[in-house]
This record gives structure tokens, C-alpha cells and sequence, in this order.
């Protein structure tokens, strides 16, 4: 059996570069990272298929020694379709935890007093906050929704959304 | 005949959540559902471990075609109480959580989707146990961690979504470690049967197996949450809703466990690596039941003991006698229902007491005697009071252990023996301590002493990072307190017939032992 030294290098690269990815604190980063090392698994099963470039297909008169072994490129499509699936979860799981985060109430990296001092803000605000100030709210959150991008308008919303937030709380309590 | 009852284990789950997802809306519909399911596959195991017992072949190749190229699916004694006490584990939470959803009206969890991955994390789990090739194994893996990501972030609060980013990402990285473990050995044997894969495993070259079993060892034991690998699962586990985090501490570590035991017992029966496992078993009990003495959160306390238990398992793993193995499985067993049954219970004293903080409950004896039986005896249970099924299990895995340093071929590894049963016999102690200093604060504690409370039991305690305040509903559902009482009914009948059940292991351990009665049941005419 011979192995291609180019699926060897890229392995190598791949694995290198998706574990220092997987490393940073972003998740959309970590995402990155398990995408990358998740190819290099996948060339890694692949790699020991045997000699690159020849059909995994055995007809009759077919000498064994002429083909691939099928077997891993089985495993490489299962794999993959796992991995599909997984980083569907995961983007859904990022977009939400990036929605939290807008929200202001438990994002991933928020600082403990600046919560602090915000809710306090946010209690006196809660006061005064109606029913009217939640569908216009809500409508803004809509419209933010849409178009994530980080302007004056959707800041404010952010803001808006996070004493909504902090609302639906205190009524759960 | 019954070998044909081997896939509907895996399959019947897979059609229930499709149709409780196609049900979707009609919620009676679905419990009904899930639970005929449930139910049906607690027969067909109970069925398969009689079959089992006699001695008839309970092997399918998947198919028709047959090993080691075709998938095959295998039962032996050891799959097959696994089967029958998952079962009977997940239909009596199933049953719990549906009492838990009536009850409150799905105010915060969509439950629409809690039945499909309810059971699609029943059928993964069961994959796992009657899995004959890694790859399946692996698969198996995956379907289970799948519903699991979606269970344990039921909601999407912002709790739960930060609780199930550490578990995703370690998860994934265990499944990718277990995945370049498959590559490597397929590599070197050209096979993944796990019957062919004892045969060839022990032709490799020693340095080549041992790289190959601790790259294995690591996947699994991710899973199993072994020390130093074991850090992600107190953060993750106690966010979940009660019955999600009951079926997750009963089962989901004890999946890694059997993986563990098919490793070191069939695919490298031969490596031997009892030092390490022996270690890691003594650290993985000192270390997760000194963690749970500092936690004031039961559910945080609860989820270090089930940590630290899994050092017992792995200690009778690594003693790899026939009585090492025997009380390995009847440990597991126990292990399974006793921390099933705590949480549960643990699930209704939220309800009941508005809280899980041992500085926030109190009274809870005179407010509801028959909660207090139900947290205490598996809470003895679990601590390993006579006569109690979690005691016969220690007493089995310590006399295993003492067996082995008393052999003559063991002198030098006598002392780590006993060192490592010194440790186990300690945490035992632990466990029953910081069980029943909850017990005295939440329940013999009165009601009225609460306000500026102090003791040295409380000196030490911390509370949860995110102590979330829970309002007491005082409802306690019947169906819910039905299931939690039908668990600890489980554990008691645990010590009741632990005579048959151990003697059950004991033959399921003699096959272990041996790997060539596992190879012969894939292979009926030998290997080629």
C-alpha cells in the first residue's frame, strides 16, 4: 500500500490549523476549528483506503490488488453526514447564543459588574415601561433580526431588547 | 427465532420519534406513542436476556450480509442487561416528564420536539449496547450525543445554551478522538469487527496497540467522565429540566462505561493497562466526592457523586477478574437506577421546596413525609449502607480487588490494590456525608430555623455559579411521584434479588473474560 504524501501534508495542516482555531473563544471560531479537524478525520479514514486514484469497484475478473478498499470511503460519507448535521446544531446554537448576547442578559463574554449596573438602570426603567413600549420594542427586534448588522439602529434595539428582556424576567418571578 | 427481536430494539425507537414528530401537535397522541414504545422494547430486552441466559444465538447480520463485512448487531448476557435496565430507566423518566408537562403546561419548554429526541437518543443508546463493529459503535455514539445536544438545550435559555456549549464542543472532540481511533485501527487490521478486531489487535507489534488502546481509552473515557477527562460534566449536566438530567446521569455515562469494559475485555483483551486504569480509577472517586462536598446546589453535588462513582466501575474494570467484572456489571446496574432515582427525586423537592440550595430548603420532612423516603433511601443507597444494593456492589468490588492483591503473581501491585480500595471505601464515606447533611438541613431542619441559620456543616459550602431562584409550585403530580416511587420500588428490588442478579453477572463476567465466546457467537464456524 502506498499513501499519497500531498493527503498526508494536507492532514497534517488541517488538523494544526483546526485545533489552534478550536482553541479561541468564539464560538463561531470553535465551529471553524471542529469543521477543519473533522476534514482532517475524514482524510485521515480516507488515507487508509490504500493506493490513491484507483476505482473502489470489484467486477469479476477484477484482480483485489487493482482497487481501493470501499470500506473507508463508506465511513468518510457517514462521517461527513454526521458532521453535516452537527454543524447545522451548532449554527443554530451560535445564532442563538449571539441573540442572548444581543439581548444583553447572558451572553457568552459579559462582564459581571457592567451587568450589575445595568440592571439597576434597568429596574428604574422597568417602572415606567408599558404595553405600548413592548410592541414597539418587539417590532424593532423584528426588523433587527433581518439585518444583523452592527448600526446605530439595531444598538438601540439591542438596547431596547435587553430591558425586554429583563421585563419578561421579572414577570416570571 | 428471538435473534429476530435484535433490531426492533434499535428500530422501534426510530419509527416512534418519526411519528411523534409527524404528531407533533396532537400531544396526547405522542405520549401515547413513546410510551408504547418505551414499553415494548422493555419486553423485547426482557425477552432477549431470558433467550440470552438459555443460550440461544441472538446475533444479526444486518442485511444478510454476513461478518466481518456486512454490520452486525450481537447480544450476549452483558448487552443484554444493559438493554433491559436502560429500558426500564428511560420509559419510567419518560413517564416522569410527561406527568412534568401536564403539569405545567409547557410554559417554558416547546415539548413538542421532547418526544422524537427522547427516542432518538433511546435508539442510540441502544445501538451502543448491541453494536458488533466500532464503526456501528460510533454511530451509535453519535445519535445519542445528537438528541442529547438537543435535550440538554431544550428552551434556549441563556443557562442552558451556555451549559450546552461546553458539553457540544467536549463531545465533539471526544467523537472526533474516537473517530481517528477507528481510522488508525482500520488502518492496522483492516477490519472493525470488534470480534475479528480481538483476534487481529494481538498481532499488532505492542507499541502499536498501546497507541491505538489509550486513543480509544480517551474517546471513551470523555464520555464516562474519568478524571482528568471528567471536568466538563458537573457544568453541564444540573441546567437541563429535571428528567433530561435524571436519564442523562443514569445512562449517558455508563454508555462510555460499557465501551470502556468491551475495550479492555474483547478489542484489547490482550494490552493490558490495569496500572493506569487503577490509578485513574482512585483519582476519578477522591477527587469527584471532594468536589461534592463543597457544593451547596444538590443538583451540582449530585452530579460530582455520579463522577466519582464512576471510579468504582472503572476500579473492577481494572482488577479484570471474572469477580472483578461480575461486580463491575452489578454496580453499574445499581449505578444506573439509584442516580436516576436521586434526581428524580431531586425534581420534585424543586417543585415541592422552591429551590435546591441545601441554605434555601428546610422542613421538608413534616411538608411531605413520603418525599423524604423517596430521597432517602436511595440516598443511602448511593452512599452504601448495609443492606443496600449500592453496599453489595462495593462489598463485590472490594473483595475483587483484595482477591487480586492477595494473589502471588501481585506483589508488586498489592499496594496500589489496596490504596485504591482505601480510596473507594472513603468516598464512600463521603458520599453518605454530604447525602445526609442535606438530608438534615432540607428535611429535619424546621422550617422556622431557617432565617440566620448557622452550623459548621454550612461552613464550607459554595453556592451554584448561576443560583437560579425557582418558584415553589407545591403541585406535585401523581404520575410524577408514581414514577420516581416505581424507581426507588427498582432499587429496592435490586437488593432483594441481588442473589440471582449477581450470579447473572457473574456468567455474563465468565464470557467477558474469555473473548473467544465472543468471537464464536459472531463467528459460529471460525474465524477466517
Amino acid at each position: 500500500m502506498t499513501a499519497s504524501l500531498t493527503l498526508v501534508v494536507l492532514m497534517a495542516v488541517l488538523f494544526g490549523a483546526g485545533i489552534s482555531i478550536m482553541l479561541e473563544r468564539s464560538l463561531t471560531r470553535v465551529l471553524i476549528g471542529f469543521l477543519l479537524v473533522g476534514n482532517a478525520v475524514n482524510i485521515l479514514i480516507y488515507l487508509m483506503s490504500g493506493t490513491p486514484g484507483l476505482a473502489p469497484i470489484l467486477n469479476e475478473g477484477v484482480d483485489p490488488g487493482e482497487i481501493s478498499d470501499p470500506l473507508p470511503q463508506a465511513f468518510v460519507l457517514t462521517a461527513i453526514v454526521i458532521n453535516l448535521g452537527i454543524t447545522a446544531f451548532m449554527l443554530a446554537l451560535i445564532y442563538r447564543s449571539w441573540w442572548l448576547a444581543q439581548l444583553g442578559a447572558k451572553g457568552d463574554l459579559i462582564d459581571d459588574e457592567e451587568e450589575e449596573a445595568q440592571d439597576a438602570e434597568e429596574a428604574a426603567v422597568l417602572i415606567r415601561s408599558s404595553a405600548d413600549d413592548d410592541r414597539a420594542i418587539q417590532e424593532i427586534i423584528d426588523a433587527s433580526d433581518e439585518e444583523p448588522d452592527e448600526d446605530l439602529e439595531s444598538e438601540a434595539s439591542a438596547r431596547d431588547a435587553g430591558e425586554r428582556d429583563r421585563d419578561d424576567e421579572q414577570v416570571r418571578r | 427465532m428471538t435473534a429476530a427481536l435484535v433490531p426492533l430494539v434499535v428500530l422501534l425507537p426510530l419509527l416512534g420519534a418519526a411519528s411523534a414528530l409527524i404528531l407533533g401537535r396532537h400531544r396526547r397522541a405522542q405520549m401515547v406513542v413513546s410510551t408504547a414504545v418505551l414499553a415494548s422494547v422493555v419486553v423485547i430486552a426482557a425477552v432477549l436476556l431470558v433467550a440470552v441466559d438459555a443460550g440461544e444465538p441472538t446475533v444479526v447480520a444486518v442485511g444478510g450480509w454476513e461478518a466481518p463485512f456486512g454490520i452486525v448487531l450481537v447480544v450476549d448476557r452483558l448487552s443484554a442487561i444493559m438493554l433491559l435496565i436502560s429500558a426500564i430507566v428511560l420509559l419510567v423518566v419518560l413517564i416522569y416528564a410527561v406527568g412534568q408537562g401536564v403539569a405545567d403546561r409547557h410554559r417554558e419548554t416547546p415539548v413538542s420536539i421532547f418526544h422524537p429526541s427522547y427516542l432518538i437518543l433511546s435508539a442510540g443508546v441502544f445501538d451502543a449496547f448491541i453494536a458488533g463493529d466500532l464503526f456501528n459503535l460510533y454511530v451509535g455514539f453519535e445519535i445519542l450525543l445528537s438528541a442529547s445536544y438537543v435535550l440538554l438545550t431544550l428552551g434556549g435559555t441563556g443557562e442552558r445554551i451556555r451549559a450546552g456549549v461546553t458539553y457540544i464542543i467536549v463531545s465533539l472532540v471526544s467523537s472526533l478522538f474516537f473517530l481517528s481511533a477507528i481510522a488508525l485501527i482500520y488502518g492496522a487490521t483492516g477490519t472493525v469487527n470488534m470480534a475479528q478486531l480481538s483476534v487481529r489487535i494481538a498481532e499488532l507489534p505492542s507499541n502499536v496497540q498501546l497507541i491505538l488502546h489509550l486513543l480509544l481509552l480517551i474517546a471513551f473515557g470523555i464520555k464516562a467522565a474519568i478524571f482528568p477527562l471528567s471536568f466538563w460534566l458537573p457544568d453541564s449536566y444540573p441546567t437541563a429540566p429535571a428528567p433530561v438530567t435524571a436519564v442523562f446521569a443514569g445512562l449517558l455515562t455508563k454508555v462510555g462505561v460499557y465501551a470502556i469494559i468491551r475495550t479492555e475485555t474483547l478489542i484489547f483483551a490482550e494490552d493490558d493497562l490495569t496500572v493506569l486504569l487503577m490509578v485513574v480509577g482512585g483519582l476519578t472517586m477522591l477527587i469527584g466526592i471532594l468536589g461534592a462536598l463543597t457544593q451547596a446546589d444538590i443538583k451540582r453535588l449530585l452530579s460530582f457523586t455520579l463522577v466519582s462513582h464512576i471510579g468504582y466501575m472503572i476500579f473492577g474494570i481494572a482488577v479484570g477478574s471474572e469477580l472483578g467484572y461480575a461486580a463491575t456489571i452489578y454496580y453499574v446496574v445499581h449505578h444506573i437506577t439509584v442516580q436516576t432515582t436521586l434526581f428524580l427525586t431531586t425534581g420534585l423537592i424543586e417543585r415541592f421546596g422552591g429551590a435546591t440550595s441545601i441554605n434555601r430548603l428546610a422542613g421538608l420532612l413534616k411538608a411531605s413525609p413520603f418525599l423524604a423516603i423517596l430521597f432517602f433511601i436511595p440516598a443511602l443507597n448511593l452512599g452504601g449502607i448495609p443492606p443496600f444494593s449500592g453496599f453489595l456492589g462495593k462489598v463485590g468490588l472490594f473483595l475483587a480487588g483484595a482477591d487480586d492483591a492477595g494473589a502471588p503473581d501481585a506483589a508488586g501491585m498489592a499496594w496500589l490494590v489496596w490504596a485504591v480500595i482505601a480510596a473507594g471505601a472513603i468516598t464512600s464515606l463521603i458520599t453518605l456525608y454530604a447525602l445526609t447533611r442535606f438530608w438534615n438541613m432540607a428535611f429535619w431542619r424546621g422550617r422556622g430555623e431557617l432565617e440566620g441559620y448557622e452550623s459548621v456543616l454550612l461552613g464550607s459550602v459554595q453556592e451554584a455559579p448561576e443560583g437560579a431562584t425557582v418558584t415553589a409550585t407545591r403541585t406535585t403530580p401523581v404520575m410524577m411521584v408514581a414514577a420516581t416511587t416505581a424507581l426507588v420500588i427498582v432499587t429496592v428490588l435490586l437488593t432483594i434479588f441481588a442473589g440471582p442478579i449477581f450470579e447473572f453477572a457473574d456468567r455474563a463476567a465468565a464470557n467477558l473474560i474469555d473473548p473467544a465466546v465472543y468471537v464464536s457467537l459472531v463467528f459460529p464456524g471460525g474465524i477466517r
